[in-house]
Order: C-alpha cells, then structure tokens, then sequence
C-alpha cells in the first residue's frame, strides 16, 4: 500500500522554498554558455543562499583536464561574468563541490564515470540526489546525449527526480523538433524535460502575465472588438558579431521568431489559465499557436518579408555590412530581419493582424509589444490645430527599460479645443527596487525544483515550428535577392508592404 | 551625480513641502533622473546618531526607499530646520533608467514629537506605502505617526528585555504590519530547517523532534525566542514559560507525541547580532547541527546508526547593511508566519 507523506508544515511563508538536494551535471561543461552564464548563475544562487541544502556539481567535456583546472575554470568565468563580485569564502565552497568528467558525448565510459562521480556524492551524504542533466552543447548531440543516458539507466531513479534541460535551438525545423521529441521521449518521459528559451526567465514576460491576470481594467478589451492590430518587435542594435558561424545557418527567423516571439505572441494572445501551473499555462498557449494558420509556402511573400543588413551608421559608428562580417559565408542569403503578419483565427482574435519584426543592426535595441486600440468611432472634435490624434496605444516594453505606457489623447492647453497625444507611463524600475536575478538563475532552480511553467512542452515546440516551416520553405524557393536594408535603421522599406491599411510600424 | 538640494532654517512643514515640488520640477526639467516610486521611510533619530544612520541607510544599496524623511530630534529645540535633498545615481549607464531617491532631514524638538504626523503628512508621497522605523526608541514618536503609517519596521533586539520585545511588537502588530529585523536574522535559520526536514525521508522526523538549542549574539536572544515562537506555531506545539539556568534559558514545548526541550544560549565569541548556531535532537536519535562558517553554514547531522554526514550550506552573510535593506524590502511583502510565531514566543516569555 502507496503511503503519503504529510505536507511539510514549515514551509508556509517562507520566500525560498526548499529544494530537493541535487547534482547538476552540464554537459558542454567548458563551453561558452556554461561560462558566461551558467557557471556565474549558479554562483549567485550559492551566493544567496538559493540553491538546495545539499548541492553538487559535474561538468562533462571533451577537453581532458583534472578537477582542479575546471574548478580554475569555473573560477574565472563566476568572476569575469558573475553580476555580484564573488565573495571568495562562498565562492571556495561551491568550488568544493564541483567535478569534471572528460570525454565525447558519444563515448560510454564518459556515462560510467559519470555514474561513479555522482554515487560517490549520494554515498558520502547518505542520501539519493536529484539529478539534473543541462545540456548546454551543439544540438546534434542532445539525441546522443539522451540515448546514453538511457543505455546506462541514468534517466531514472527509484528514490530521487531526474530532469533533462534542452537548450535551443530544438530543431531547425518541424521534421527535427518532431524526430527529437521522438528519440528524447523514448528514453524519458515529457514531464522529466525541460526544453530551455532563456526569454520566459526574464521578469519582464513573467510579467506579461501578471499585468494581463491580475488588473481586470484591460480584459473587457482584450479582444477583437476593441484591438486594431498589435505589433511585436524585437530589434537588436548589434550585428552577428562572434556568432556568424552560428547566425548564418540560422537566420532571424530561427533565432528569434520561433521561440521568443511566437511565445510572446502566445502569451498575449491566451486565454486565462485555470491555475497557473506549468501544464494549464502550456496548454493555453498551445492553443494560441495552433489557432495560428500556418503560411502556405507559395504565398509566404504576402505575409513575410526578410532582409539583410547592408554597411550604414549605427550607434554613431560606421558599421559593416553583413556579408563583410568575419565568418559570413560569401553571397550569403541568411536574412537578418524578418517581419510577418499572423492571425490567430479564434473567437478573441479572429480579423486582428499581429505583427512581428525582428533584426540585428536596427535603430536601437528594444523588444516590445504594441497594442492598438480601434479608433473612436466618432470624433466630436475638430482636426483643425489638433497634433496627429491617433488611437489609443498600448505598448508594453520588455527592454531596456521595461514598463507601460498607454497613449492617451488630451487638450492642449488654451481658449480652443485642440487636442494631442500624451503618454501615460509606468517604469518598472521605479516601482521595484530589488534587482531581477538573470533568467538563467530563474530557469536553473526552476529545473532543479521541478517547475515546468517556464520551459517549453513537446507540443508547443512542434506548434511553432508548424507555423515557421512553411516560411522557411517557401524563403528557400524564393531565388529573388534578400532585400537588404541600411545598419541603423528601421529595416528594410519593403516591410511597410505587410501592413494592412491604416496601420504603421511604430518607430523603433 | 546629479543633485538638487534645499534648506532652511526656521522653516514649516508646508514649505519643505512647496520645495520637493520645486526640486522634482527642477530635475525634471533637466531630465536628470525618474523618481523612484517604492515606499516612503521615515526614520525617527537622536540627533547626535543621525549620522550613523545616515550612514546605514546608503549602504542598504539597492533596497534603498524612494523617499526618506529622516526626524532628527534634537530635545530642547523649538524650530524646524529642514534640508531636502533629489539625487540620481552615480554613473548613468547608456539605455539604462537613471532612477533617484529623495532624502529630506528635518531637525525638530522634543515638543513637536506628540504632533509628528502634522509634519510628516505633508512630505510623504501620497498612495505609496509608508514605513517609520526608529532606530533610537522614540516609543512616542512612532505612536504619533502610526495613523500614517502601514509598516512599522522595527528590531526587536533592542529592547531591554525578552518580555518588553514581545509586548512591544505585539502592540505595534495591531496597528500596523510589523517587520522585525529579529525575525528576518533568523531567516536563513528557519529556511534550513524547513529544507531539512523537507525531503520525505526526514520530514516524519519533524514529529519526533525532541531537543533545540539555539545559540545567538549575547545581545540578540530575541531573535533565537522567534525562531522558537516560529517552530511551536508552524508544529502546533504548546509553549511553555522559558527559565533562567547558568545563563540560558531553558523552555518546553508540548507536541503531540512529546515534550520538546528548548534551550536559548549566549554565544559570546559572535560578534555580528543575531543567531550563532543551533542543534536539533530527534527521539530516534538523529541529531542535526548548523553553525556559521566560511562561505555559509556548516552542517552536521548525525543520524540513529551514528553515521555522521558534513556539509556546507551554502550562502553569503548579508551583513548588517543587508539586514536593514531586507527589512525595507519586507516591508513590501506579507509574512503570515510572523504574528504566530510572536504570540508563540510571547507565551515563553509570560
């Protein structure tokens, strides 16, 4: 007979709340995203006292080297990267924590150390850990990575969780994501995966749901009725930089619009969740995306444009265009920019564009969703001496400066009745003075206590890429010149094209 | 840094007032910096202290309050000096908010005390949360602005005795929300006892507790009596009168099984206020130790076979200057565990 175990009476009120004891092993260990991101991630938890009780630490790698010079390692990447400085004494101990395996990912006995390391931690505690696999390496090897975990049972544990962390990209298309889903869920089960977009750790999409949850003002609008169009933007001010190996097999649309953008769009766009757990969120969202139609290849050049950042000013400095970066294979046709306009057909949003651009070397950096009300259906007021009175607009900024600002149309002061638009707005930062832990140190205790709201389901993934595949197929027959716009600016004109009447890019 | 400040002397409420309006439109004007709209502080000081509480409010850092209205009370004056201060902060980075804070200090006597409320109702910023903290007592001062007021922050280390520390903040409770820094000391304590016990391998040993000592700085065994208070409200235990013996204090709790013995003791070789240790015993014989030590606490537990496992849990010691900013931080959240676990406490102390 099953027994249960009573709730745990000390936990009410308390702002951390306990977390199994645990092994996290990063496999790509030495890699860049471990060192500027995880390693100092972990060391701020330890630094605030965040992490479980217990709590060690195993970095997998091909680079062969002792415990000691990846405890190096870890050392100067939490202090190159870390946002606090470290305090050496915490920084000492979790140190002390931490081992290295060596090895390719697709060589057994890497596994059986691995299974050594990580008794030889439950062993000298007494106790069986969680075990946490974050695999922070090139994608080919997630499946390779997965199967031997399964071939040497380390998938499950009778007495403790064991979790998976995926980092994107999942697939490059919707045939991958689907044979990975396929070759991950034959060795674990979907609740034991977590596919990472370090985007929903931010606090400012968290928000998103707190802001449209939580204040009633805004749902007897929030629909067809009331909203125009939205438009979402998330616009970068730099180029590829160091990454144009990987940019250039990815592109805008796989870096940014797959995952980010379509979970912004999602989590606009759903319908209130019953509770707010990981799967009631999850299944709201995939029921957005799934009411989004997917473009049909031959016609994709109506609803998408793309584009590829040509030499220009940005930032006050000349830029290079792309194809001179350094890395950027010569006549490349990978596209910088990409804008769309979607639609999701339900009985909310039904006839509402939504926008969505994306691009590196633009204006400026900004990633925000702008929501345009439909105008007054009668203006009382003369238009003579009144200043582009539009319709209300609300835009929510998730960076730089995350917060509100509702557009509001007012009387200029004087005798006559004339009238501009004024900005109501609301900066998070002068409401909240704590500082936002960074998304991977969110993500990576969320991972280790079990909590999947914020990583994305099998379902979603493939949801998504349903709606991007055919874009990319119908870009990939399409031999007409990528369209290329000056560094600097809003894009390229060409995009002005997807707007129905009426409606404008805002300005970035 | 950009700074605008005002001062005068022999002044009133309603001109220091008039001038943060002025200073506000001034630094907008000059777009140096958004006004951080968090909570009002007013904090109530000897005026011979107030440097050190200046001093202790800059290194809260980042919890720093929007406004801050510090009460300098300098007993045989008769006027109101007043110096308002609007400042941003040091570097502006490029894209980033530039947010400022707001510091007015306002020198008055002992005679205006009993009416502080007339003179901080017009310098605190209306529909935002209003904390007073007193860090020099002014038992009276507190009073006079507590129909102002939603948070008191307070340390209840710093009353004279365990019983005065208890009357106190039970009083102040039924007024206002307390946050009491003698509670968030014992923070990390209660965090790692509830981690503990919490994987369901331990947690049946909850029931089984039979012994808790507590070890804390000579001067803070009010936050260890917390800690206490805490366990008998969260475990549903009985508390019994605490006992002086050779310098502790020494209670029983009733739990549903068994009498738990309790045992508060002077750590005199710690120097930061608040806890220094402590150590749990279990009717089946396991035994559990945490202390401070390098890089956080160090854990001992030793279970009924005698298996003895070490560990370090790890976590930076937040200081003093930390301490105070998670009270200002506090006072924003709502801790329903706090008033339990202060009637519990209360009840040892009777």
């Amino acid at each position: 007979m099953a027994t249960t175990v009573a709730e745990n009476p000390l936990v009410e009120g308390l702002e951390r709340l306990p977390v199994h004891p645990t092994t996290l092993v990063i496999f790509g260990g030495t890699g860049d995203l471990a060192k500027r991101k995880l390693l100092p991630a972990i060391y701020n938890l330890a630094h605030e006292g965040a992490l479980p009780e217990r709590f060690n630490l195993i970095g997998v790698s091909r680079s062969d080297m002792p415990d000691d010079e990846y405890r190096e390692l870890a050392r100067d990447s939490i202090t190159q990267y870390s946002r606090r400085e470290p305090d050496e004494q915490v920084l000492d101990s979790l140190l002390g924590r931490i081992r290295y395996v060596s090895g390719t990912f697709d060589d057994p006995s890497v596994y059986e150390r691995l299974e050594t390391c990580a008794l030889e931690y439950d062993e000298e505690a007494g106790i069986a850990f969680n075990r946490v696999f974050y695999l922070s390496t090139a994608p080919s090897f997630f499946p390779v990575i997965v199967k031997q975990l399964g071939e040497h049972r380390l998938d499950r544990r009778d007495d403790a969780d064991v979790r998976v962390v995926i980092e994107k990209p999942f697939g490059t298309n919707l045939e991958e994501a689907r044979q990975l889903n396929r070759e991950v869920l034959e060795v674990l089960d979907e609740p034991q995966v977590y596919r990472i977009d370090h985007y929903l750790g931010k606090e400012t999409v968290q928000n998103m749901l707190a802001f449209r949850f939580a204040n009633g003002m805004f749902e007897p609008l929030w629909n067809r009725n009331y909203i125009e169009y939205v438009q979402i933007t998330a616009a970068e001010d730099i180029g590829v930089g160091t990454r144009a190996g990987y940019y250039d097999t990815s592109g805008a649309l796989r870096d940014l619009v797959q995952n980010h953008m379509l979970q912004l769009l999602a989590l606009l766009c759903m319908e209130p969740p019953v509770n707010f757990s990981a799967d009631e969120v999850r299944d709201e969202k995939v029921k957005v995306l799934h009411a989004i139609d997917a473009p049909d290849p031959e016609r994709c050049n109506e609803m998408t444009v793309r584009g590829q950042y040509a030499a220009g000013t940005a930032g006050g400095e000349e830029s290079r265009a792309y194809l001179e970066e350094e890395g950027v294979p010569e006549g490349s046709r990978t596209e910088t920019y990409a804008a769309l306009r979607l639609e999701v057909d339900n009985w909310r949003w039904a006839g509402v564009p939504i926008y969505l651009r994306t691009g590196k070397r633009l204006a400026r950096k900004v990633t925000e969703i702008a929501v345009t009300l439909k105008p007054v259906p009668h203006l009382a007021f003369s238009q003579e001496g009144s200043l582009g009175v539009q319709p209300n607009q609300l835009v929510l900024t998730m960076q730089p400066n995350e917060g509100v600002s509702l557009s509001l149309v007012a009387k200029i002061p004087g005798t006559r009745m004339k009238l501009r638009p004024v900005n109501m707005e609301f900066l998070y930062g002068t409401a909240f003075l704590s500082q936002s832990p960074e998304a991977y140190e969110r993500l990576i205790m969320d991972a280790m206590r079990g909590e999947a709201t914020l990583f994305t389901r099998n379902d979603e993934v493939e949801a998504q890429w349903r709606i991007i595949d055919p874009i990319l197929k119908g870009w990939s027959q399409d031999h007409e010149s990528v369209p290329k716009y000056e560094a600097g600016t809003d894009g390229p004109t060409e995009a002005d094209a997807l707007m129905m009447d009426g409606h404008r890019w805002r300005a970035i | 840094m950009a700074e605008f400040v005002w001062s005068e002397q022999d002044t009133s409420p309603g001109r220091i007032e008039a001038a943060l309006r002025e200073l506000l439109q001034q630094s907008y004007a000059e777009d140096a910096f958004v006004p951080a709209r968090v909570l009002n502080l007013i904090a109530v000081v000897d005026r011979e202290w107030r440097g050190e509480v200046e001093n202790r409010l800059e290194r809260v850092g980042r919890y720093h309050p929007s406004r801050t209205i510090i009460c300098s009370i300098d007993p045989g004056r008769t006027t109101l000096d007043a110096v308002a201060v609007l400042s941003g902060p040091d570097a502006k980075k490029a894209g980033e908010l530039a947010i400022g804070s707001e510091t007015v200090q306002v020198e008055c006597g002992q005679e205006h005390v009993p009416r502080l409320d007339a003179l901080v109702d017009a310098l605190v910023v209306t529909d935002l949360p209003t904390v007073v903290w007193s860090p020099h007592r002014h038992p009276e001062a507190v009073d006079a602005v507590l129909p102002l007021v939603q948070v008191v922050l307070i340390d209840s280390i710093e009353e004279p005795t365990l019983s005065d520390a208890v009357a106190r903040a039970t009083r102040l409770s039924e007024e206002a929300y307390v946050v009491d820094l003698a509670w968030l000391r014992s923070t990390p304590w209660r965090e790692r006892i509830a981690a503990t016990f919490d994987p369901p391998l331990w947690r049946g040993e909850l029931g089984k507790l039979a012994k808790v000592t507590v070890r804390h700085h000579p001067d803070s065994p009010m936050a260890g009596l917390l800690l206490f208070g805490w366990l008998c409200a969260r475990l549903g235990w009985q508390p019994g009168s605490f006992v002086e013996q050779n310098g502790s204090l020494h209670g029983r709790a009733s739990s549903r099984r068994q009498e738990v013995a309790l045992c508060l003791e002077a750590e005199p070789r710690q120097s930061a206020p608040g806890l220094a240790g402590l150590a749990v015993e279990t009717a089946s014989g396991m035994r559990l130790s945490l202390d401070r030590g390098p890089g956080g606490l160090s854990a001992t537990r030793a279970t009924s076979d005698g298996r003895l496992s070490e560990w370090t849990v790890l976590g930076a010691s937040r200081g003093e200057a930390g301490i105070l900013g998670e009270g200002i931080r506090q006072a924003l959240l709502r801790d329903p565990t706090y008033r339990p676990a202060l009637a519990a406490a209360g009840a040892m102390v009777q």
